[in-house]
């Protein structure tokens, strides 16, 4: 890649930094340049923004429908999977599992809840009284 | 105390390892250097293990490596803690910038409050290096910034302990000493760091790795359109993409870093072979992009017949070929 042909597409990285590539010169020697990102892999990170969307919406219609549990829209909403939310918690993968179903979660006490909610950065109201 | 000196760069790590070693005393290091003489360049696609549910790439050693082999082959030695306990990680690092230190730090961006929405995943293998505090503030810097940035207390204690795989534990390392490095002895740590990365990227057993493991990705890209559907193998490929180029890659997975990395190593030992090899990591940089271009393809819907993705696989096949025939030639070189 040649310094002019670093790339200086729009970005989500506008108004915040621009980022460092390596290139050659007009005497075709490396040097640093500055790049305000790349079309193509703006491109990449925004479907797999599109993704997390439809996982989000997915999850949600799924707790609307009571086949699965508040916990499963959260946990999608804080971009978490089973793994990441077992140690932000301390609750087993395997335990995590069953409380994403609606029949367990309903049985869940207020010292569970407290740990989901502290995860989500949310509220056990929001847990138990999910709108 | 002296003063501190941000240093921006394309990689977390490097820029941190730069940042910490200059302010030590060790003036010739650079991005480049610090990224060649740490065998930063690498590949490979973990089996049966997947990130934010794709396939877990990385074109890099594993994070922690680079600083650690740099400070290792110069024999400088540095503190490393990592904390059971919030309060106490924090007290050390404030009693520790009393001190006048300055510190790396490694972090998850999931709550790293200056970064955009867009960039925060649960990640945390990022890396920064933290000189001050004002009051409650931080000051900060992280390499991949233009200037230095603030951060609160709150946002330190979480982004220090966030959860997850590479879960940080408050992770911080710091140089215990003044470095004064000669230049016979960069150049002894140029060859360690070629010969130790012409190790990872062609003898590593298992297929997984190195030049290899670019061939096993290239072998799965044949089988997801099948297995996963349209919908699915295209975000995979939308991964590889944005593990190749995100913001720490210096473009082309690394591969123009390396290539500077082998051109500032051709002038100081002497060795014109590394020029030749330079051009081809270049050339190798350039194809990763092109396949990234040929997978926006797919990801963005324009194209999606089995032949793209095999069009796809093919280039990998080419890169992987190619870096090869490069890592060969550097293993072939007589350094005496």
């Amino acid at each position: 890649m040649k310094k002019s042909e670093i790339p200086q597409d729009d970005s989500p990285l506008r108004g915040w930094t621009r980022e460092v590539c390596y290139a050659k010169n007009e005497d075709g020697k490396y040097e640093s340049g500055l790049s305000t990102g790349w079309s193509i892999k703006a491109d990449a990170l925004e479907e797999a923004w599109v993704e997390v969307d439809r996982r989000i919406e997915e999850a949600l219609q799924l707790v609307r429908s009571n086949q699965a549990s508040p916990i499963l829209y959260f946990m999608e909403k804080s971009l978490m999977d089973e793994g990441v939310l077992s140690h932000y918690t301390g609750i087993w993968k395997w335990r995590i599992k069953r409380h994403l179903k609606p029949t367990h979660f309903a049985k869940l006490n207020d010292k569970l809840l407290q740990k989901y909610a502290k995860a989500f950065e949310i509220t056990i109201d929001q847990l138990k009284n999910f709108k | 105390m002296k003063e501190f000196k941000h240093y921006q760069a394309a990689h977390c790590e490097n820029g941190v390892t730069v940042g910490l070693l200059q302010q030590a005393g060790m003036h010739q290091i650079t991005e480049p250097l610090a990224f060649g003489i740490g065998s930063g360049l690498f590949y490979i696609q973990i089996p049966f293990l997947t990130l934010q549910s794709g396939p877990a790439i990385s074109f890099r050693s594993i994070p922690g490596s680079i600083f650690k082999r740099t400070c290792k082959t110069f024999d400088v030695k540095l503190q490393s803690n990592r904390y059971r306990s919030e309060d106490k990680a924090i007290q050390e690092m404030d009693e520790l910038l009393r001190q006048g230190k300055s510190i790396g730090c490694q972090v998850g961006v999931y709550n790293l409050s200056y970064y955009p929405k867009e960039y925060r995943f649960h990640f945390n293998a990022h890396n920064m290096i933290v000189f001050g505090k004002n009051g409650d503030m931080y000051e900060v810097s992280d390499p991949i910034m233009e200037e230095t940035t603030l951060l609160s207390e709150e946002d330190m204690r979480k982004v220090r302990f966030a959860k997850g795989v590479f879960a940080p534990r408050g992770h911080i390392y710091y140089p215990k000493q003044e470095i004064h490095v000669t230049d016979e002895q960069i150049k002894i740590a140029i060859q360690k760091g070629i010969k130790r990365n012409c190790r990872d990227m062609l003898r590593i057993p298992g297929g997984v790795a190195g030049v290899a493991g670019i061939n096993f990705t290239a072998r799965n890209i044949r089988k997801w359109k099948d297995k996963y559907g349209d919908r699915k193998a295209a975000l995979h490929l939308g991964q590889i993409v944005r593990m190749q180029e995100e913001i720490g890659t210096g473009g082309g997975g690394f591969r123009y870093l390396y290539a500077a990395f082998l051109e500032e190593a051709a002038a100081i030992t002497g060795k014109d072979e590394l020029l030749i090899v330079s051009e081809k990591m270049t050339q190798a940089g350039d194809m990763w992009r092109n396949s990234a271009v040929q997978m926006a393809g797919i990801y963005k819907g324009r194209l999606r017949a089995q032949a793209d993705y095999n069009v796809s696989a093919d280039m990998l096949n080419a890169v992987s070929a190619l870096e090869k025939e490069a890592f060969q030639q550097l293993d072939k070189i007589k350094w005496k």
